[in-house]
Order: structure tokens, then C-alpha cells, then sequence
């Protein structure tokens, strides 16, 4: 069923009678061409393109819950391509581009918003890196425009741009940035997948591979053993857990990361503002709630629950800019685990195993990844070589020493 | 988090930072064959387990020991706290 507005009003006037599931939930087959392990963005997103520009067929998505139950629908919303070094910025524009066409692409309102992100700058030395890094993103096609704080005023003008140790003096503004609505990134993408005949499993956890002579011949399930001529990981957040069963130790550590949202406003904040300096960063819902976030806790965690502390230092970093918020009351919090890697870079690439394909390593920034992961990811699976934009997204990167650090922090993964 | 330090009784987590697993405390060989290797795995793969897993933590705003903590991912759980110098001692490190 196609959606659109005329559909809307047809229901509305004849009682909602003739709506349909929007995906199906199949039984799982003995065997698939491609097995994606993960139903959350990326492993959705990957069958998807896998279905719809690589023409594979027999895909099935493997989830442990439901579909949109992890990182896709714990995350701050925000889209974005400011990123700096060559083996990163290719890809995040690829990926903003994406979201552009998303919503006709597979026909789901994801409510996908370019409200624009404003990255704001306290001293000289912040400014030339902004300026270095606005450079990058132009020569990359992506938009970049060096603010004054007048002009930031005029469109924050609440924002404390006085403060004693970070007076704001400028900012770096992507006018295409902004947030969507990500359970509905999750949905339109499984929706998109199933009615090009993905079966998406759900309650299906893999509890090993079955690798003979360094082939991987499929997955076992609590459903069942199920073959694969290709098998790809999307698990981000457990990677370490899922690669384990397959004996791999992989360059990263999962870390909670928590995210807040404040009781509903009133229209405030026009669109995504990031202090780097206290390490904050919010957005309004369009249902009117502060969404922010600020640093990962620190520690290694699989909980999806941060502590305290963290939630007093993001805080703060927020009284500190937008001193006006301090009234608002702070109505849910939740944390995400990411699987932050050595080098704050995710990584797309084939497994020393045959048939073993891997995706992960998304640190904070996944969820703007999420349409070229899948894109990237399918590519690669279909043709067993690296999409353009992500051929330095590979394994052995940290062997060889081709890191990318966008933050220059080496193999602290907490401090990424 | 609360973690008991064994000279200073229990301290708020966040007068810590971490470091990250334990293991950190094994450096390889430098004159091994295998150098190159070992420093790579070092370095860079981690086991990163769910579940118990014995990390560093270093008291920054404390008396600046660095302690081994051994702490369950999934649930914070802490079961045991040591001073890293006494746990490098016992794997017959000079300090």
C-alpha cells in the first residue's frame, strides 16, 4: 500500500477500515543469500538498499526484540555532515544527502526537519579550527557558513553569549543539518525492506555462527539454525558481545551514553545547537520538548542507564549557554550504549571469515549514519568491495596506523 | 557509583577517571619477535566483556592511586577494589 495524503482522507471519511501492518512477520526460512543481524537503523536501512538498489533477493533481518527497540530509538535525533577528515566527510555528506530524498525514496513520513546545526566557538584557536573544518565540508560539496554572534544573536537570542570563561564568538552553522524523527526512520526503512520481500524476524536472537574451514555457512537462532551464503553484523552498542561468538576481539569498548529531554515548551529553539567547549547539545521536539545530550559517563557499560554525576555535568554545560532553560523541568532520561573504537570511526568491512561481514564502531554518530551505513553496507555485501565513500572504514586500519581521529584523542575510546 | 578504596574507604565515582581494562597493566615484550603484534593487540582489541570485568580507575581528585576495579558492566556491581600497584606486584611487576 502506497502511502499518501489523498489515502489519509480516503480513511478518514470511511473509518480507518482499510489500513494494513506495515510489514509482515514471516517465519523464518531454513536458508537466505543474506542474513542482516541487527533490526535497528543500520540493519534495516542494509536491507533496504540490499532489496532496492542491489536487487539481492531472499534477505532476511534478525532481531533479538523489535525492530527499533535499540540505539535508533535512543539517540538525540540530530543530522548532521561537520565532520573534517577526508576518510569521514565523504561519507556524512553521502549520508545527509540521503536524508534529503528519504521520505520519498521509501514513501514514509520520517518528519525529517533541516532546521539547520550551529556549532558555537569561544576563542581565536576554536575559530581557526571551525574555519579549517568549514573548508573540509565545502570541498566535500557539503554547505558551511562562519557566523558572527550578532548574527547568532539574532537567531538565539537568549543565549549567553557574555559568559565569563566561554563568551561565544562566533559560530560554525550547517544550514543543512537538523533532526528526524527516528522511530519512524526505523519503520520506514523495515516497511520499505518487507514490501520488497525481506522477511524481517523478529524475537530471533543469534546465539553463534556456524563457521566450518573459515566459512561462515549461517547463523544459530533461538529460532533455529539458519543458513546464509553471506552473514552481516549490525549490532552496534553489542558488537563485542555478537563478534565474541564468532572468537573476534574487535578495537572497541561500549560505553553509555545518556540523553534528556525536558517537560514540553512552547516554540524556543529554532534548530540544533552544540557547545563544544561544556559539551552540550540540544534541540527542540516538534512536540516540544528540549532534547540534549553531553559526554558519554566514561566506564564501560552495557546498561542502558547512566549515573548521576553525568547528569549534573550536562546540565550545567546547558545553564551555562542558555541560562533561560534553567526553569524548565526535566521530564525523561535514557541512556544508549555505543561501541565507541580506538579511533572514534566507525567501521564497514568483510571479516577475516568468508561470508562474515561486519558493521559497527558508530561511537555518538550513528544515527546521522544511518541511511549510508545501510547504503555502504549493502554495497558491500552485494559486491564484496567497499562503497566509495567508506573505503577507509576497514578492520585493519589500526594495524597499519590509518586512523581516523577526527579529535585527535588516540586509543581512549571515552575520550572520543 | 560508590567505590570502597582500600586505603581511603568508599568515594563518589565521579572523583575518578577511567582508564579502561585491566589488562592495560600487562605490557608486552618490546625485544619479543612479535612485538609488533602483541603492541597492536594491546593497544587496540579489547575483550570488552558483558559482565564482570576487572578495569582501571584513577583517583584524580583523591590521593591520585591508580586502582584496579572489578565491576559488572551490566549492572554496576562493584565486588572488589585494589590498589594496581599491588595487583602488578602479584603478576611480578617491580612496580
Amino acid at each position: 500500500m502506497r502511502y499518501s495524503g489523498l489515502k489519509v482522507i480516503k480513511e478518514a471519511l470511511t473509518g480507518h477500515k482499510e489500513w494494513t501492518p506495515a510489514w509482515r512477520d514471516p517465519e523464518p526460512q531454513s536458508e537466505y543469500d543474506v542474513i542482516v543481524i541487527g533490526g535497528g537503523g543500520h540493519g534495516l536501512a542494509t536491507a533496504y538498499y540490499l532489496a532496492k538498489e542491489y536487487e539481492q533477493k531472499r534477505i532476511a533481518v534478525l532481531e533479538k526484540g523489535w525492530i527499533g527497540g535499540g540505539n535508533v530509538g535512543r539517540n538525540t535525533t540530530i543530522i548532521r555532515s561537520n565532520y573534517l577528515l577526508d576518510g569521514n566527510e565523504p561519507f556524512y555528506e553521502f549520508s545527509l544527502k540521503l536524508w534529503e530524498g528519504l521520505e520519498q525514496d521509501f514513501n514514509y513520513n520520517a518528519m525529517v526537519s533541516q532546521r539547520g546545526i550551529l556549532n558555537l566557538i569561544h576563542s581565536d584557536a576554536q575559530r581557526d579550527a571551525f574555519i579549517r573544518r568549514g573548508n573540509a565540508m565545502l570541498l566535500n560539496g557539503a554547505d558551511a557558513e562562519m557566523l558572527t554572534t550578532a548574527q547568532i544573536k539574532a537567531r538565539y537570542p537568549f543565549l549567553n553569549t557574555e559568559d565569563a570563561r566561554f563568551p561565544i564568538k562566533g559560530g560554525l552553522a550547517q544550514h543543512r543539518g537538523g533532526t528526524v524523527r527516528h522511530d519512524a526512520v526505523a519503520w520506514g526503512y523495515a516497511r520499505g525492506a518487507d514490501s520488497r520481500g525481506v522477511d524481517i524476524i523478529q524475537n530471533c536472537e543469534v546465539t553463534g555462527f556456524r563457521i566450518e574451514n573459515g566459512k561462515c555457512l549461517g547463523v544459530e537462532t533461538s529460532r533455529g539454525f539458519i543458513g546464509a551464503k553471506k552473514v552481516g553484523c549490525a549490532v552496534a552498542g553489542s558488537s563485542s558481545r555478537l563478534m565474541s561468538k564468532a572468537e573476534m576481539r574487535l578495537p572497541m569498548e561500549s560505553h553509555v551514553l545518556q540523553a534528556f529531554v525536558s517537560e514540553g515548551l512552547k516554540p524556543v529553539l529554532p534548530g540544533v545547537v552544540t557547545f563544544g567547549a561544556g559539551h552540550f547539545y540540544v534541540s527542540q521536539s516538534d512536540k516540544g520538548g528540549l532534547v540534549f545530550g553531553g559526554d558519554l559517563d566514561g566506564y564501560n557499560s552495557y546498561a542502558q542507564r547512566g549515573n548521576l554525576p553525568t547528569v549534573e555535568d550536562v546540565c550545567e554545560g546547558g545553564m551555562a549557554i542558555f541560562p533561560a532553560f534553567g526553569r524548565a523541568r526535566l521530564l525523561r532520561m535514557w541512556g544508549g550504549i555505543m561501541d565507541m573504537s580506538m579511533d572514534g570511526s566507525p567501521i564497514i568491512d568483510r571479516t577475516h571469515i568468508d561470508g562474515l561481514y561486519f558493521n559497527g564502531g558508530w561511537c555518538y554518530g550513528g544515527f546521522k549514519a544511518t541511511p549510508a551505513s545501510g547504503f555502504c553496507f549493502a554495497h558491500l555485501l552485494a559486491n564484496d568491495v567497499p562503497h566509495p565513500t567508506a573505503t577507509a572504514y576497514r578492520f585493519d586500519r589500526f594495524e597499519k596506523g590509518l586512523m581516523i581521529d577526527e579529535k585527535g584523542m588516540g586509543n581512549q575510546p571515552n575520550l572520543h | 557509583m560508590i567505590i570502597d578504596h582500600p586505603l581511603l574507604g568508599p568515594r563518589d565515582a565521579s572523583e575518578f577517571t577511567y582508564m579502561g581494562d585491566a589488562k592495560l597493566i600487562d605490557r608486552p615484550d618490546w625485544q619479543s619477535q612479535t612485538a609488533a603484534q602483541e603492541f597492536y593487540e594491546y593497544g587496540y582489541l579489547r575483550d570488552n566483556p558483558a559482565g564482570w570485568h576487572e578495569e582501571l580507575w584513577f583517583h584524580e581528585a583523591g590521593d591520585r592511586s591508580w586502582l584496579v576495579v572489578t565491576r559488572n558492566t551490566v549492572t554496576h556491581d562493584i565486588s572488589k577494589v585494589e590498589l594496581a600497584r599491588d595487583v602488578a606486584r602479584a603478576r611480578g611487576r617491580s612496580k
